[in-house]
C-alpha cells in the first residue's frame, strides 16, 4: 500500500555561500536553522519521503547557489528533491533539474501565467511540476469563492504570492482545482495562518482542497508534533504531510515521527 | 566495472549517475550508440512519455540488442521498463517488444500518478532482489503500468488499485517499475545486486 509521506522543507537563504536553511513564523519573524545540505543528508539518513527546499530569497543572481545546494546535497541523499521559488519558466526547470532536481514547485509566476504549468508538465511530465500555494483564510463566505464551513465560521482562502507579502484575489481552491486541470501533478498546500504556529494544520482548508482533487495533497503549514500529522493523514485526504520548525530545532527527528506514526496505525515507510 | 547509462535525451541522468557512483559502479553516460560495447553493464532510465523515450531510444535499439544477445545485463528504469514491451496505450510508437505484453494506463480507482512510497511482494526469488524483503518501500512515479503476456516474467508487484509488476527478471534483462535511484538505501542495494551482475 502507498505510503504517507513525511516531508521536511527547508526554506533557504540563498545571500551567504552555501546557502542557509532558515525558518519563519506566519511568513515573518526569521531563524536560522543550518546549512541546506548538511540538514538535506541530516533527514535522509533520519527517513525523510522526500526534501523540500524553498529559495525564499529567489532573485536570480542567487540561482548559482541553488544549483550548487542541490548537487551538493544529490550526491549523498536518495530521495526525490523538489526545488521551488523563483521558477519562472521552463529554462529555470531545466537549470534545476540538470543540478539534480527532481521536481519544481512553482506558486507566484504559475498564479501570474498559468500557462507555465502546462509547459513545465510538457516538456517533464506532471510528476515534475508541484503547484505550491500559500492559502490566507479570509472571514465571511466571499463573493463568487469557495466557501468553507470552520469552527471560527465560514471563510474563503486567498492565495498569496511573493512569498506571502501580496495578495492575488485568487480563491485558493478554486486555484488547486484549475492547477490540476493544467497539469500539476501534486498540489504543496501551506496554510499561511498556521505557518511556524506549531498549531497544527489548517484541517478544514486540506480537506476542502484534498476533496476537489484527483492528485496528492501535501498540507503544509503548523506542524508542532505527530499529533499533528495523525490528524492530518485522519481527517483529510492529504497523501503527505510538510513540516519544517519541529525538524530543523531538533525537537523531533523525522524517524521519531515515523514511528509515533506507525504506533497510531498510520502507514509510513520505516 | 563499468555501467553505462544510456543518455537518449529524455531528462535528467543525475540521479542515477549519482547514485551509481555511490556504489562504486563507475557509471559512464553514453550518448551515442557505439560506446555501449564496452560497458558491463547498462541502465535505461526512462522519464517522459512511451512515445517520446521510443522515438529517442531507437536509434540505440541495435547496440542496445546486441548486449542482451551477449547476456550483459539490461536494467530499465520506470519507463525504461515500458519500452520494453510491445506497445502502450500512452503513445502509438511501438516499443522494442522484448518481452510480450503491453503498457495500460492505471485503473480509475486511483489516484493517477501513483506518486510516492510502495512496499513490493516478491513472487521469485531473483538476484536483483537480493536482500530486499516484502517490507521495503521503494519510490514510485507513474501512470501507466506493464501487463506481461506470461506472468512469469514478473519477479514482484505492489499493490496499486491492483497488482502492478514492479520488477521483472528474464536472464539478463531487469527492469523495474519503482526508482532504484530515489528509493534511499533499498534502492542503491538494489542498484549494487545489478552491478554484481553485471560483473559475472
Amino acid at each position: 500500500m502507498l505510503a504517507k509521506r513525511i516531508i521536511p522543507c527547508l526554506d533557504c537563504d540563498l545571500a551567504v555561500p552555501q546557502g542557509r536553511v532558515v525558518k519563519g513564523i506566519e511568513f515573518k519573524e526569521i531563524r536560522y536553522a543550518g546549512v541546506p545540505w548538511e540538514l538535506a543528508t541530516r533527514y535522509y539518513e533520519e527517513g525523510a519521503d522526500e526534501i523540500v527546499f524553498l529559495d525564499i530569497t529567489a532573485s536570480s543572481e542567487r540561482r548559482e547557489t541553488m544549483k550548487n545546494v542541490i548537487r551538493a546535497t544529490a550526491k549523498n541523499v536518495f530521495i526525490p528533491l523538489a526545488v521551488g521559488g523563483g521558477i519562472r519558466a521552463v529554462e529555470d526547470v531545466r537549470a534545476v533539474f540538470q543540478a539534480g532536481a527532481d521536481k519544481v514547485t512553482v506558486n507566484t509566476a504559475a498564479l501570474k501565467r498559468p500557462d507555465l504549468i502546462s509547459e513545465i508538465a510538457g516538456e517533464y511530465g506532471s510528476q515534475a511540476c508541484v503547484v505550491a500555494i500559500d492559502a490566507k483564510r479570509r472571514d465571511g463566505p466571499g463573493e463568487g469563492k469557495i466557501s468553507v464551513s470552520t469552527p471560527e465560521g465560514d471563510s474563503w482562502f486567498e492565495a498569496s504570492f511573493y512569498g506571502g507579502r501580496e495578495f492575488s484575489g485568487v480563491d485558493a481552491i478554486a486555484w488547486a482545482m484549475e492547477a490540476e486541470r493544467l497539469g500539476a501533478g501534486e498540489i504543496l498546500l501551506t496554510s499561511m495562518d498556521r505557518d511556524g504556529t506549531y498549531d497544527g494544520f489548517d484541517i478544514p482548508l486540506t480537506d476542502a482542497v484534498s476533496r476537489r482533487v484527483r492528485i496528492p495533497v501535501i498540507a503544509s503549514g503548523g506542524c508542532g508534533n505527530p499529533d499533528h500529522i495523525l490528524e492530518v493523514f485522519s481527517k483529510t485526504g492529504a497523501s503527505a504531510a510538510l513540516a519544517a520548525s519541529i525538524f530543523h530545532y531538533g525537537e523531533w527527528g523525522v524517524g521519531e515521527v515515523k514511528s509515533r506514526l506507525a504506533e497510531r496505525g498510520i502507514n509510513v515507510r520505516i | 566495472m563499468t555501467i553505462g547509462v544510456v543518455d537518449y535525451g529524455v531528462g535528467n541522468l543525475f540521479s542515477i549517475y549519482n547514485a551509481l557512483e555511490r556504489i562504486g559502479a563507475g557509471p559512464k553516460i553514453a550518448t551515442e550508440p557505439e560506446e555501449l560495447a564496452s560497458f558491463d553493464g547498462i541502465v535505461v532510465p526512462g522519464v517522459g512519455s512511451f512515445g517520446r523515450c521510443m522515438r529517442q531510444l531507437s536509434r540505440f535499439e541495435p547496440a542496445l540488442r546486441e548486449a542482451l544477445d551477449e547476456g550483459r545485463p539490461i536494467l530499465g528504469i520506470c519507463v525504461g521498463m515500458q519500452v520494453l514491451f510491445e506497445r502502450s496505450e500512452e503513445s502509438p510508437e511501438e516499443g522494442l517488444g522484448w518481452i510480450d505484453g503491453e503498457v495500460v494506463r492505471l485503473p480509475a480507482s486511483v489516484l493517477v500518478p501513483q506518486m510516492g512510497w510502495n512496499t513490493l511482494s516478491i513472487k521469485r526469488e531473483v538476484e536483483i532482489l537480493d536482500g530486499i524483503s516484502d517490507d521495503d518501500f521503494f519510490y514510485f512515479v507513474h501512470s501507466y503500468h506493464c501487463l506481461p503476456r506470461d506472468g512469469r516474467v514478473v519477479a514482484a508487484t505492489c499493490d496499486y488499485g491492483q497488482k502492478i509488476a514492479a520488477a521483472i527478471s528474464v536472464e539478463s534483462l531487469f527492469a523495474v517499475q519503482f526508482h532504484p535511484e530515489k528509493s534511499g538505501e533499498k534502492g542503491l542495494s538494489i542498484l549494487r545486486n545489478f552491478g554484481r551482475l553485471a560483473r559475472c
